[in-house]
């Protein structure tokens, strides 16, 4: 996700006494969360870096591979999407038949509001280069775009969740989702016509991946099915970012008692929690401070911060709210309805995919009229 | 400017919320947390999810 780490002077590495006790700092943050706020939370910490780490060490996203299917026809990023996919619902579905009382997939109703909320993300994630995970990732790393369009995104995620109820009160379906034996072979065979379809669109030799997207694939698929088994939950980011503002809100003495959403029982609860109980707080954390650590590793921070117009700075914050507020009423951002919504058999994952991809092509086109890109 | 400024920022930002966090929040108490695993616990799933369908409007 971070091009310019890969440029980065060597001669500025950090040595291996500064990296071992950096890592031993890292262990023992981890084990302070488990020691004050139970062990799930340390281990769902501890599976935040290593998604985090994993994204960025392998420069893997969501965002890049989509738009250089649409432009150059590289259909390996989206390929190692679906591989990816396809192993968490290798595991996820048999887990979720046998264990449905203390586990639950990433199930959401298919509405007007999801669908249009899909299509402005893809968009969206578009115009910044980053999607949540990537939004994460990119800020963690000392992306500048990435660092600018965090706080909007999370200032957007709690108001979607403000307005949610409105917004899926237009109207909507009850929740579809596919379980079991069936719902696993329908899910591969969805993920398999998808990737078929991508490498007839391909460009000759694209369907090959590199040893790159083959270790994220893995990594991410592998993170994800532990983030199942411990959590109860499958892998989402959006909901901890409104969270992060909620109790903001709240600390400035606002009150969410007008919001269906912030004062439901189980919402106003962890408004009034700690963030490290938390399961998507701790998670999006651990991906901030992963990539932080991959890109220092790699002596990233070196790299001087791009520059934009300052309408480039104006698109890059609204985009971020947009994000954020759109990836609420579309029941997730790439990871939360496409990556563990199809994972767990959700019907609206695949339709979050096909919405976000549409808008994704539209966001591509926006750039350059934002100022973010040279004109071509 | 470079990353490392950034990231520094970025890092402030991640600090000043969980100072907050601490100021506002309820205590945590390890002692009645979940096990580790929730897979096995015997416990129901809670939490909040993005993909988590609302209440209905009142």
């Amino acid at each position: 996700m971070t091009q310019a780490t890969a440029h980065a002077a060597p001669s500025s590495a950090p040595g291996t006494l500064v990296r071992t006790g950096v890592l031993a700092l890292v262990a023992a943050l981890v084990l302070a969360v488990a020691l004050s706020a139970g062990p799930r939370a340390g281990a769902i910490l501890a599976i935040g870096l290593g998604f985090g780490l994993a994204l960025e060490g392998f420069r893997f996203g969501f965002t890049g591979p989509w738009r250089r299917m649409i432009l150059e026809r590289d259909a390996s990023g989206l390929l190692a999407q679906l591989l990816a996919i396809g192993i968490v619902a290798c595991a996820a579905l048999p887990l979720l038949a046998a264990n449905g009382a203390e586990l639950k997939g990433a199930h959401a109703p298919i509405g007007f509001a999801m669908v249009g909320g899909a299509f402005v993300f893809g968009a969206a994630m578009q115009v910044v280069l980053g999607c949540g995970s990537g939004t994460l990732v990119n800020a963690g790393s000392g992306n500048a775009i990435g660092a600018v369009a965090l706080p909007f995104f999370a200032i957007g995620s709690f108001a979607g969740a403000y307005h949610l109820s409105w917004w899926t009160s237009l109207g909507s379906l009850p929740v579809m989702a596919l379980d079991g034996t069936k719902g696993l072979a329908i899910t591969l065979a969805g993920l398999a016509a998808i990737a078929m379809l991508a490498i007839r669109l391909g460009r000759t030799g694209s369907h090959r991946l590199p040893a790159r997207y083959w270790g994220a694939a893995l990594a991410l698929a592998a993170l994800a099915i532990l983030h199942l088994v411990v959590a109860g939950q499958p892998w989402g980011v959006v909901y901890g970012l409104g969270l992060w503002v909620a109790k903001a809100v709240v600390a400035v003495g606002g009150d969410l008692s007008g919001s269906v959403f912030w004062s439901a029982p189980a919402n106003a609860a962890q408004v009034e929690a700690s963030l490290l109980t938390d399961v998507t707080s701790l998670t999006d954390l651990g991906i901030i401070g992963g990539a932080a650590l991959v890109a220092w590793w790699r002596a990233g921070f070196a790299s001087p911060v791009g520059v934009l117009p300052a309408r480039g700075w104006g698109a890059v914050i609204v985009a971020g709210l947009v994000l954020g507020y759109s990836s609420r009423l579309a029941f997730g951002c790439n990871i939360g309805a496409f990556f563990s919504g199809v994972a767990t058999g959700s019907a609206h994952g695949w339709v979050w995919f096909i919405a976000a991809f549409a808008g994704s092509w539209a966001g591509i086109r926006l750039r350059p009229a934002l100022g973010l890109e040279a004109r071509k | 400017m470079r990353r490392v400024h950034v990231a520094i920022l970025v890092g402030l930002g991640i600090l000043a919320l969980v100072v907050l966090d601490r100021v506002q929040s309820d205590p945590l108490n390890p002692y009645t947390a979940p096990p580790m695993l929730a897979l096995g616990s015997g416990l129901p799933a809670t939490g909040g999810h993005c993909a988590a369908p609302p209440p209905p409007l009142r």
